[in-house]
């Protein structure tokens, strides 16, 4: 009973700094992954001047991280427009369904920046467990939110987390 | 001393990023002798993993904890214990990079050599020991390696020396850079060291392995290729002979907006590759094998997933992505995505070889094997169509139709030939902008051996209702009915009631109920999991 005691209270401490981590602004690391056509890319060079980024980890066998991509595919144009949003999806499929990435892609005619991670390194770097695990950086390219799975409606908050982060932005540069 | 060089150049007020993440498991186990549920002594078993890494420029350091107290059902026992499991320290230039420690790397598809981690299937093969990557030029990316492997707490004997250089022609070649045709082309050698401690066998010391791949995208076509080649390597795996080895997989794609083809073949032949070679189960693998076929996510389309077959095995797949355009006839008002899938893998040809004692040099090999030979015993078989569409604004909906022929005899050890017929239907209802239900439907119809019965298990049934409230709360009951069970007493409900509760990268599940027995299985990799019944508990958090 005491180890569970001293097990809890640890646990509680770690999740009350993990929840009161979240807020702060943290840069990508540097993490040498690849394009669809095969190109080193480094994840330092994920930036974008028009506005914020989103940024998601997927896989095509992964059903709620294939909604949430869906989801915002769907408002992507009206996205764009309003806030000058990037998506980067960075597939997490290995070499058994690496090849599946273009086809799919394409097949559902989405057009996000991928990026292959195909030995999960920029997934272990980023410190992500399970996918889907999206992030929204800023237009410094600093983290300002992340999440871990996804359920229907998750949209919403993240176009409140984008708008946020580009009238910020715009007030800014005033 | 190398850290403190680099800290002394950096701003003082920076003082680097400090990371991590968390994740327990945790379960009760309660007997239930009807599906093969057992008790545990400590009543609860814990699986802990702890992620800190710490960034500052082109210095990172980490380490993982890992806590086994005592290791869940399912999982190898050897993990019981708690300790640091991993720790390294990189530096990284604009042109080098150093990293000591345990670390996972990947050359090329992994045909002979990949390091990795997978929670899911209690795996971590990582090296310990010196990694090296060097770009010369532009495009230009060499890698060098040497370490010990990983095997739970302790280390393998082998030791592994590495190498890999791979060339990126558009990156190299400033005339390049802008051509519609991207090619990259990478070779790498593998050895591995063992001492020899057998009295009988003149076991070969040290075993190299050599692998070309070649990269090429021109628009919408991509095409990739990997060989691989490994000289005498005699193991438990392969009965102990002297066989060279070799693997070939080709992928080929062609897409463009709203269309997609994929085509994929892999030969493997005597393809394990160890740092023990009488190593077993997922023990210290030095290279890995992906199987082509589909991956499949809902209970049912993966209740008999293939595994890959190192000794050898010849496949293809096919598949087509396709989506039906916004007001067509087929897509209706919002579109409709169909995805058709077939797959087929079957063991190579194999002709044996009798050992004549007399000869002065007895040929070890085993067999011979003809390349492009087929044998006709098959290991798996896999059609499937699946369709997605949104119906209107609030109700979307998948369909899946899957044809299975499964030979659990040789992918699992046990039964013989299963042949599956397997539908789902799911539907997601979203009655508010933020929340929604889902309801999934899912059946399995096994066909029936020589004597009429039902193969394996028989016949399941599954319905789950899922309630989710974005983005924090979901709620979920699911039942699989195992209604055409041959044995009458065995057609049992594995009920499961589950919660869970995300905040941002904050996670907590918990789940009551039972859990049949099955493999899980990723990337052609797989794990068994025994029956359970019990409580379980999953905290995660990303910091």
């Amino acid at each position: 009973m005491k180890k569970i005691t001293i097990l809890s209270a640890f646990l509680i401490g770690f999740l009350t700094y993990g929840f009161a981590q979240n807020n702060e602004k943290t840069e990508l690391p540097s993490v040498n992954i690849k394009t669809l056509t095969g190109e080193t890319f480094n994840t330092s060079d994920i930036k974008n001047p028009d506005g914020p980024i989103f940024l998601s980890f997927w896989a095509t066998w992964c059903k709620p991280c294939i909604k949430e991509l869906i989801a915002v595919d769907e408002n992507y144009v009206d996205w764009q427009e309003e806030t000058g949003l990037k998506v980067y999806a960075v597939s997490i499929d290995d070499s058994k369904s690496m090849s599946r990435v273009a086809p799919f892609v394409n097949g559902r005619a989405w057009e996000f920046e991928i990026l292959l991670d195909s030995n999960s390194d920029f997934k272990r770097a980023m410190n992500v467990i399970n996918v889907p695990h999206s992030f929204i950086l800023d237009k410094n390219g600093n983290v300002i939110w992340q999440h871990n799975s996804y359920s229907p409606g998750d949209e919403d908050e993240i176009y409140k987390i984008i708008k946020k982060a580009s009238e910020e932005e715009k007030s800014d540069n005033q | 001393m190398f850290s403190l060089s680099v800290f002394a150049q950096e701003n003082n007020k920076d003082y680097g990023e400090f990371h991590g993440n968390f994740e327990l498991n945790t379960q009760t186990y309660s007997a239930d002798s009807l599906i093969g549920a057992e008790s545990v002594d400590e009543i609860m078993r814990a699986n802990t993993y702890a992620n800190f890494t710490y960034t500052k420029g082109k210095f990172s350091a980490g380490l993982r904890y890992e806590a086994y107290l005592n290791t869940m059902l399912g999982f190898d026992q050897r993990y019981n214990g708690q300790g640091i499991a991993n720790r390294y320290a990189s530096y990284t230039s604009e042109d080098l990079e150093i990293t000591v420690g345990n670390f996972y790397e990947q050359f090329g598809n992994g045909l002979i050599l990949r390091t990795y981690e997978d929670k899911t299937l209690g795996l971590d093969n990582s090296s310990d020991g010196i990694r090296l990557r060097y770009a010369p030029i532009k495009g230009i990316r060499l890698t060098g390696l040497i370490g010990k492997q990983k095997l739970y707490w302790e280390y393998g004997p082998g030791i592994i020396r590495a190498f890999d250089s791979e060339i990126s022609f558009n990156e190299t070649f400033k005339k390049f850079t802008d051509a519609k045709t991207k090619i990259q082309i990478g070779g790498s050698f593998v050895s591995k060291y063992q001492k020899n401690l057998d009295p009988v066998y003149n076991f070969p010391e040290n075993v190299s392995s050599f692998a070309g791949r070649i990269n090429l995208s021109r628009k919408a076509l991509m095409l990739s290729s990997e060989y691989a080649y490994k000289i005498n390597d005699p193991s438990s795996d392969n009965g102990n002979i002297f066989k060279d080895g070799n693997a070939l997989l080709i992928n080929g794609s062609w897409s463009k907006k709203g269309i997609g083809f994929l085509i994929s073949a892999l030969r493997l032949d005597n393809m394990s590759f160890r740092s023990d070679r009488s190593a077993s189960i997922n023990d210290l693998n030095i290279n890995y094998l992906p199987a082509i076929t589909k991956t499949h996510a809902y209970a049912f389309d993966a209740m008999y997933p293939f595994a890959t077959q190192p000794n050898g095995q010849i496949s293809g797949n096919f598949e087509i992505f396709y989506n039906f355009k916004r007001k067509s006839t087929l897509g209706g008002k919002y579109g409709m995505n169909l995805n058709i899938n077939f797959s087929q893998v079957n063991a190579i040809q194999k002709t044996q070889i009798i050992v004549n004692p007399n000869d002065a040099i007895p040929n070890l090999d085993g067999y011979t094997s003809d390349f492009f030979a087929i044998d006709d015993e098959l290991y798996f078989r896999d059609f499937n169509i699946e369709l997605h569409k949104k119906v209107n604004k609030k109700l979307k909906f998948a369909a899946i139709y899957m044809y299975e022929d499964y030979n659990k005899m040789v992918i699992q050890g046990k039964y013989g030939m299963v042949h599956a017929d397997i539908g789902i239907l799911d539907f997601t209802y979203k009655f508010t902008s933020k929340n929604a239900l889902r309801v999934e439907n899912e059946i399995l119809i096994t066909g029936k051996d020589a004597d009429g019965n039902k193969q394996d298990y028989g016949d399941w049934y599954m319905a789950t209702l899922e309630y989710t409230s974005s983005p924090r709360w979901f709620f979920a009951v699911s039942d699989q009915y195992n209604y055409g069970n041959p044995e009458k007493s065995h057609r049992v409900h594995y009920y499961i009631v589950s919660g869970g509760y995300t905040k941002g990268a904050n996670r907590i599940q918990l789940n009551y109920g039972k859990q049949r027995e099955g493999i899980t299985c990723v990337g052609g990799v797989c794990r068994t999991v025994p029956a359970s019944n019990g409580f379980s508990l999953t905290i995660s958090s990303t910091f």
